[in-house]
């Protein structure tokens, strides 16, 4: 069975054919691991950059973004003797003296897990053990995380939240204002759930044209070209190109239970100040599963404590589409895939990471 | 992580939210479908382990119908 995919070789070669005509000076950002990998796995950062368009990942990946100080958090935890569960990509991120991968080998009980379902259900076979996952994404797992909270599982069951959401890091980057972007490439699986109306009040405020994009090379071009005839026609708005999958509305049933389980709260991403409204923290009546709040004693050395970047990664400067990965210095050289210093060369959704596998390529 | 991968329903155990799904090239996975309402045969995104929106073919075609469309009429 062929799962059906978005394919027009002619369609492509005309997308492709019009932009050649003339030569543009556009900026535009994205922010997710799975768009760049797409531009940079068909050439398309290249091609487009022969036109004139320069394409940036912002802090499109959930492992990136999450601050030194939560992936302390996890190494506390699991120090003192807690069974730590979280998706692949979190365990290698080095934290201060040693990733959660590192403790594993030294003995530690850390479970990669593919869904947090696979968490729960350890759980429930381990009842005398307790588990804490480690919750990280964007609006694309929130939901998996408050439905589960939501059917109230087993109380040896815990959630270290470190769930964000998008648009207010785009706001937060349009008004800081230093990445000068063009145009936004909305995510595509965000989008299945907030769906439109959240992008709308950014182009309102800032004039910044929008397009929400799907996955396939042709859709990153038909974004791409969207965008430049809002900008020529001067008709800015936010438009759709991932109908297939996006809901005007989103995914309403998805929300609703992200309202039910999370309250808004400012947080931290790496690489930014505090963003407005940007996290996601468990409310009071389902405290008890809140590992912040269970475990606040094992946790309270860390409140003081001040954290920094690893030393010379730029990660930060990646993350706000200031620099390429390959403008930082360790790139390649002592930071690899095998031996990443920060999270974006860790995270397959990482900048650093996508440009070091596709560099290989060429 | 955050990436979402397409799959079309297979079967559907109502009692567990759990549907059957395949992704094509012989990959077949179960998901939690509590987020969606689907039946046999549609097609859903999936990501680490739920289905979190369903994805239309239809939808897909008039997609490129209409670029199609719009791209012969009009240039950037
Ligand atoms: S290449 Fe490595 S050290 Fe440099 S910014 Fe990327 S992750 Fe950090």
């Amino acid at each position: 069975m062929i799962v059906f995919s978005l394919k027009d070789k002619n369609l492509s070669q005309h997308i492709i054919h019009d932009l050649k005509k003339k030569q543009r000076n556009y900026q535009f950002m994205h922010v997710c691991g799975t768009h760049q990998d797409t531009l940079m796995k068909h050439g398309l950062d290249t091609l487009l950059k022969e036109v004139g368009i320069n394409i940036l990942q912002g802090p499109g990946c959930p492992v990136c973004v999450t601050t030194p100080k939560e992936i302390e958090e996890m190494i506390v935890l699991a120090r003192s003797g807690l069974i730590i569960a979280t998706y692949g990509d979190m365990i290698q991120v080095p934290g201060i003296n040693a990733s959660l991968k590192d403790m594993q080998t030294e003995g530690y009980s850390i479970l990669t897990v593919y869904s947090i379902e696979d968490a729960v259900s350890f759980a429930q076979k381990n009842p005398k053990r307790t588990v804490v996952f480690m919750a990280v994404g964007f609006e694309t797992t929130a939901p998996s995380t408050a439905l589960t909270l939501l059917n109230r599982p087993v109380k040896n069951f815990h959630i270290l939240c470190c769930h964000r959401t998008i648009p207010p890091a785009l706001r937060l980057l349009l008004e800081m204002g230093e990445s000068n972007i063009d145009g936004l490439i909305d995510p595509g699986h965000v989008s299945t759930i907030i769906g439109m109306k959240p992008y709308e009040h950014l182009t309102e405020q800032y004039g910044i044209p929008q397009v929400i994009a799907g996955f396939e090379p042709i859709d990153i071009l038909m974004a791409v070209w969207m965008l430049i005839r809002q900008i020529e026609s001067n008709d800015i708005k936010v438009e759709n190109e991932y109908a297939r999958a996006v809901d005007p509305k989103g995914n309403q049933y998805a929300q609703q239970v992200i309202q039910d389980i999370f309250n808004k709260k400012d947080v931290a991403w790496r690489g930014f100040p505090l963003i407005k409204g940007s996290g996601l923290e468990i409310k009071e009546e389902f405290e008890h599963y809140d590992a912040r709040k269970t475990f606040e004693d094992i946790l309270e050395p860390l409140a003081e404590k001040e954290f920094k970047e690893p030393d010379g990664c730029r990660c930060g400067e990646v993350l706000r589409g200031l620099i390429q990965p390959e403008n930082c210095p360790l790139f390649e050289k002592t930071c690899t895939p095998d031996h990443p210093i920060g999270p974006c060369m860790v995270s397959v959704e990482g900048s650093c990471h996508i440009s070091y596998k596709y560099s290989k390529r060429r | 992580m955050c990436l979402a991968v397409p799959g079309k329903i297979i079967s559907i155990d109502k009692e567990n939210n759990q549907a059957t799904i395949d992704y094509g090239n012989k990959t077949i996975r179960k998901a939690n479908i509590s987020l969606v309402t689907v039946s046999v045969g549609d097609y859903v995104l999936v990501h680490a382990g739920f289905a979190i929106q369903k994805v239309d073919p239809k939808e897909a075609e008039e997609t490129l119908a209409l670029f199609r469309e719009i791209l012969s009429n009009e240039e950037v």
